[in-house]
């Protein structure tokens, strides 16, 4: 109120009246309603219009920046649902491979062994041939050397005798009866087929 | 006006009453100079905000960055930051409103033609900051209720003989210190401002045309200052918008903290 007084007095002084010479920090009505209204229009302006829109704006701009880490993230899963899809797919690649090369090498193993068994029956089947071979060969040896042996034997004999044995029939038979003796003399001599004189066969030959 | 004719002969320092330019009609309820500023930063920031506004994109262009710029500092920065994220929305609208509102007036004081800052007369801050009051009051009262609103200005935990000092204290901080240093700081920083525009100007206009001699190329160094100043004045025109809803949102925060 004495601050009223004074600018009262204040503006007895002036020329302006009242407010030309009122303390500064005396509000001026009209001033302040026009500042009231101003402040009230604008807010409200602002209100329903400016800062709805702004936040709308905002509010689409944050939708649109999750919506992008949202596509982003969808996007990393699927390449790395891909990788493991590719490293599944390499691992039974892998094991296939493992598989043929285990079953080639099997396969391998078995056409190996069937070959030495192919091998071995055809060498003892040579092996079997040669000795039939070589047993008829002995046979036909024997059988000549018998006739041979037969022959000089009688020869000699009928040298020694002085007497010749024309008579083939008897001869034959005296020579086969000897050759049979020799035969009887030495029925249990081990190996006689072999370490023996060939003459000396054994009597199953026959 | 009348300083500059009667400063024909000797300097008359600008002064309180340089403040009142009524246009038309005398008394409480002239028309005065600075409602028309205050009208017209009004009218413009109105349908410059809401054109601006009209087609937003999600990728900005140079005038909607500018834009949301400004709207982010105001909302993020101060809002957000200060009161809260779960309670600032409703008061963005309040401190949008008073930060381009205080800065675009501030800004008229040395933009021409104008250059007269509206914040100098005492009226439009104290119809601002009657505007903090009202929200900080109404929406303590609102969350608390009378009682709760009440018993929350002491904190806790005092001596019970302390506790009518504390509350008147608080009480009066609450109802009558905030809304007048809100007021003042805003209207003061602008008027002094002004004042000192006002002295460099007529200063070194006086000089200029009165001086003796080499006198006259004093004003030299005073329109220097002038135009000095006149940048400062930029720095100050943000400053105030800034520090006044900086101080609105400490306030309106102080509503929502759980303790005192």
């Amino acid at each position: 109120m004495s601050a009223l007084s004074d600018v009262t007095a204040a503006a007895e002084g002036g020329d302006g009246g009242f407010w030309e010479d009122a303390y500064p920090v005396i509000p001026h009505p009209g001033e302040l309603i026009v500042g009231i209204i101003s402040f009230l229009v604008l807010y409200v302006v602002y209100r329903r219009l400016v800062v709805p829109r702004l936040e709308k704006l905002l509010a689409e701009r944050r939708k649109g920046i999750e919506g992008g880490i949202e596509r982003a993230e969808a996007m990393q899963a699927e390449a790395k649902a891909a990788l493991e899809q590719y490293r599944a797919q390499l691992a039974e690649a892998r094991t296939e491979a493992a598989q043929i090369r285990d079953q080639a090498r099997a396969e391998g193993q078995q056409i190996l062994e069937e070959l030495r068994a192919q091998a071995q029956e055809e060498s003892a089947r040579i092996v079997a041939r040669g000795e039939e071979q070589l047993a008829a060969n002995r046979q036909s040896v024997v059988n000549e050397l018998r006739g041979q042996i037969g022959a000089l034997a009688v020869d000699l004999a009928g040298r020694v005798v002085g007497e010749s044995l024309e008579d083939d029939a008897r001869r034959r038979g005296t020579v086969d009866r000897f050759l049979d003796q020799l035969d009887g003399m030495a029925p249990g001599t081990p190996g006689d087929g072999r370490t023996g004189s060939s003459v000396f066969v054994p009597g199953g030959d026959r | 006006m009348t300083t500059m004719v009667s400063a024909a002969e000797e300097f008359v320092p600008p002064s309180a009453p340089d403040f009142w330019q009524p246009l038309v009609g005398t008394g409480a309820f002239a028309v005065t100079r600075s409602m028309i500023v205050m009208l017209l930063v009004t009218l413009v920031l109105a349908v410059v905000m809401v054109a601006a506004t009209r087609r937003l994109s999600v990728v900005p262009g140079r005038g909607q960055y500018y834009l949301e710029g400004v709207y982010g500092l105001v909302r993020n920065s101060i809002g957000r930051d200060i009161i809260g994220s779960a309670h600032f929305r409703p008061y963005v609208p309040l401190l949008f409103t008073l930060f381009t509102l205080i800065l675009l007036n501030n800004l008229m004081g040395i933009v021409p033609p104008v250059q007269f800052p509206t914040m100098s007369r005492i009226g439009f801050p104290l119809a601002l900051a009657l505007g903090v009051y009202v929200v900080y009051l109404v929406a303590g009262v609102r969350r608390r209720g009378l009682g709760g609103f009440l018993r929350n200005l002491v904190p806790s935990g005092l001596p019970f003989w302390v506790v009518p000092v504390v509350f008147l204290l608080e009480l009066v901080t609450f109802l009558i210190t905030r809304p007048v240093t809100l007021t003042l700081r805003l209207f003061g920083n602008m008027f002094a401002g002004h004042i000192l525009l006002l002295l460099f100007a007529l200063g070194g206009e006086y000089l200029l045309l009165h001086g003796e001699g080499l006198l006259k190329l004093v004003s030299l160094p005073a329109f220097l200052m002038f135009f000095l100043f006149t940048a400062f004045e930029i720095l100050i025109a943000f400053l105030q918008a800034y520090v006044f809803i900086l101080l609105a949102s400490v306030y309106i925060a102080e509503v929502y903290a759980d303790d005192h």
